[in-house]
């Protein structure tokens, strides 16, 4: 695989961004607003990431993903505070019983496609912020305490881990065999693919890293109450998937990475900064339909720019 | 008589429902679009009755008629701004720019004039009479009324008129209707106007039957109104009515019931429901898909 050439590359990556960064926290040269800022950022790109898996490589139209966000942080928030367990532990248990709620909606909702499948997903997502709140021992609308665990460790290892199981399903014969649903499902199904497993397969493990992301949220922040993962919520992390470009994984990550610094300066005015989102959004569809980067990644323009006549692999 | 009380309220509400799904329902049957911003034009028209009756005295008549003109202009402009490049595009592209506009709506009323709500001026006198030992206000046979009315309006345009002809011709098949000399832009844009006029006399109703508006109130009801109209049988007209009714009915009684905090997720069960056993709806014929 070629691909696979580019493993080591990351990993030395993302240990040398580890380190500095731990560093600069550790040794106080990066206040507690930067910090926070990171985490946030991580938690973003792990969401945008595991939507990509869905939208970008998949196809699967979902504008629910707030709801497996939802049950990651409920689930690891009582972990760690009813229960007393672990912080890693309540990590790993939200992301699956959040993969399990990925299985409970997919199975039955993505026999359904294109819109009706956006619309079934972001029922369901309601139907889950509506169960949270209606139950007592979780606060209901006035929300839940939850301690502050998430440090910048937790937050990177648990990108990292995201992004490389997700590059190595892409890149395998079963990501391959989403990518061709995405393209065609009919021909996929044809060429005797079983269409309906790697729908709901990728919509699993795009649910089980949500939840991975909502303990970490979850842990974040000082509260968690359900009005947190509405739809405004969903469509943040589509947002970030949306300008990456469909498709692309690099893309996610960049648009996570920017928006979520554009979205911190602009916290005191969120109505400008919905507009600039919806505007943003309406743009880049009437002018670049498949998101800024479309289905190229990052390392596809550095052969480009060696080869300038070739083409990437990707090359359509 | 509780109940006949009960189910008057869910007619109500469902008329409601059933104004505002027959612009959904009217535009995903000629574009295959469904327009998320449709239950923002509803928020708009709510907020043009509400001026007109509190800035220039207008009474509820003047009002509707007001809302319903400024929404079906705003519809149009919509459509030709933000979808009409669309036509080809891709579904997934049409539905994320419809959430954009959706959303810039939204947010640009906030923007202008904050997001605190207002309380609808009480145009009629909260008179009520009994039948059959049930409470009914003049309100609710008023938007009944006017519901009923509007929604014959809308059957005979559809169904008598040159351009109802147009529009039937143009969901049907686009191309064979451009081969018979129909404009299809102007239907199309013809088709946003119908529809969001319906939806700004569904916001007037919604004011003065529900008296709180602000600018996030279109959001549920529009989801609500895409359920009523998936339940129907999206595309068709008839269906967006039933929905609607049955969709207000089957909430007020989960409500009445007892579990006033689910009702938002009784929509979404009976939506998941109908998408999963019968995705063409009530109405709605089984059509196979071509490669």
């Amino acid at each position: 695989m070629k691909k696979s050439k580019q493993f080591w590359p990351f990993i030395i990556v993302a240990v040398l961004v580890y380190v500095v960064v731990q560093v600069l926290i550790s040794t106080g040269m990066m206040n507690q607003f930067y910090s926070n800022t990171l985490i946030l950022i991580a938690i973003n790109i792990i969401l945008a990431v595991s939507l990509h898996l869905v939208i970008g490589i998949t196809g699967q139209f979902s504008i629910g993903h707030a709801g497996f966000l939802a049950v990651g942080a409920y689930i690891s928030a009582i972990i760690t505070m009813k229960l007393q367990l672990p912080f890693a532990l309540a990590i790993i248990v939200g992301g699956v019983v959040a993969a399990l709620a990925g299985l409970i909606v997919g199975i039955p909702s993505l026999r359904l496609k294109g819109d009706y499948l956006a619309i079934a997903t972001l029922g369901f997502a309601e139907i889950i912020r509506i169960v949270f709140l209606n139950i007592d021992a979780v606060g209901g609308a006035a929300g839940m305490q939850v301690s502050h665990l998430t440090t910048w460790t937790y937050a990177f290892v648990c990108l990292v881990i995201t992004i490389i199981v997700i590059v190595n399903f892409t890149n395998s014969r079963h990501g391959l065999a989403a990518i061709s649903v995405r393209e065609n499902e009919i021909a996929s199904d044809a060429m005797g693919i079983n269409t309906t497993y790697y729908k709901v397969i990728a919509f699993a493990i795009g649910s089980f890293f949500a939840g991975v992301a909502g303990a970490l949220f979850s842990h974040n922040f000082y509260i968690i109450q359900p009005s947190q993962f509405g739809f405004l919520k969903s469509f943040d992390i589509l947002i970030f998937v949306v300008l990456g470009g469909l498709g692309s994984l690099s893309g996610a990550v960049l648009s996570a990475i920017l928006l979520t610094i554009v979205s911190t300066y602009l916290q005191g005015y969120p109505e400008t900064r919905m507009i600039i989102y919806s505007l943003v959004l309406i743009i880049v569809m009437l002018y670049r339909p498949k998101g800024l980067m479309g289905t190229m990644e990052i390392t596809d323009y550095f052969k480009l720019w060696r080869t300038p006549k070739g083409g990437g692999q990707h090359g359509k | 008589m509780e109940w006949i009380q009960q189910l008057i309220n869910g007619i109500s509400l469902g008329s409601i429902y059933a104004l505002i799904a027959l612009g959904y329902t009217m535009v995903y049957g000629i574009i295959k679009l469904i327009n998320f911003a449709h239950g923002d034009v509803f928020m708009v028209g709510s907020f043009i009755g509400f001026y007109s009756i509190t800035v220039f005295g207008l009474g509820f008549f003047p009002a509707l008629i007001i809302s319903m003109a400024a929404c079906a202009l705003f519809g149009v402009i919509i459509e030709r701004i933000a979808y009409k490049r669309l036509r080809n595009a891709t579904r997934i592209a049409a539905l994320i720019t419809a959430i954009g506009v959706s959303l810039l709506i939204e947010y640009g009323v906030i923007y202008i004039r904050g997001a605190q709500p207002e309380a609808y001026p009480d145009i009629f006198s909260n008179k009520t009479f009994s039948i059959l030992g049930a409470q009914i206000s003049i309100q609710s046979v008023l938007i009944l009324s006017v519901s009923i009315v509007l929604m014959i309006l809308l059957q005979f345009i559809v169904h008598k008129t040159k351009t109802g002809k147009a529009m039937r011709a143009v969901s049907h098949d686009v191309e064979a209707a451009k081969l018979m000399g129909i404009n299809v832009d102007n239907t199309i844009s013809a088709t946003f106007a119908i529809g969001s006029a319906l939806a700004g006399a569904a916001g007037v109703i919604f004011g003065v039957y529900y008296t709180k508006i602000d600018p996030l109130m279109g959001v549920i009801p529009g989801l609500k109104a895409f359920v009523a109209a998936v339940l129907g049988g999206i595309g068709i007209i008839p269906g967006a009515m039933v929905g609607g009714l049955v969709l207000g009915v089957v909430e007020t009684i989960v409500s009445a019931l007892g579990f006033s905090l689910w009702r938002d997720a009784a929509a979404f069960i009976i939506l998941i429901l109908i998408l999963i056993f019968r995705p063409s709806g009530i109405f709605g014929k089984n059509t196979r898909e071509k490669v």
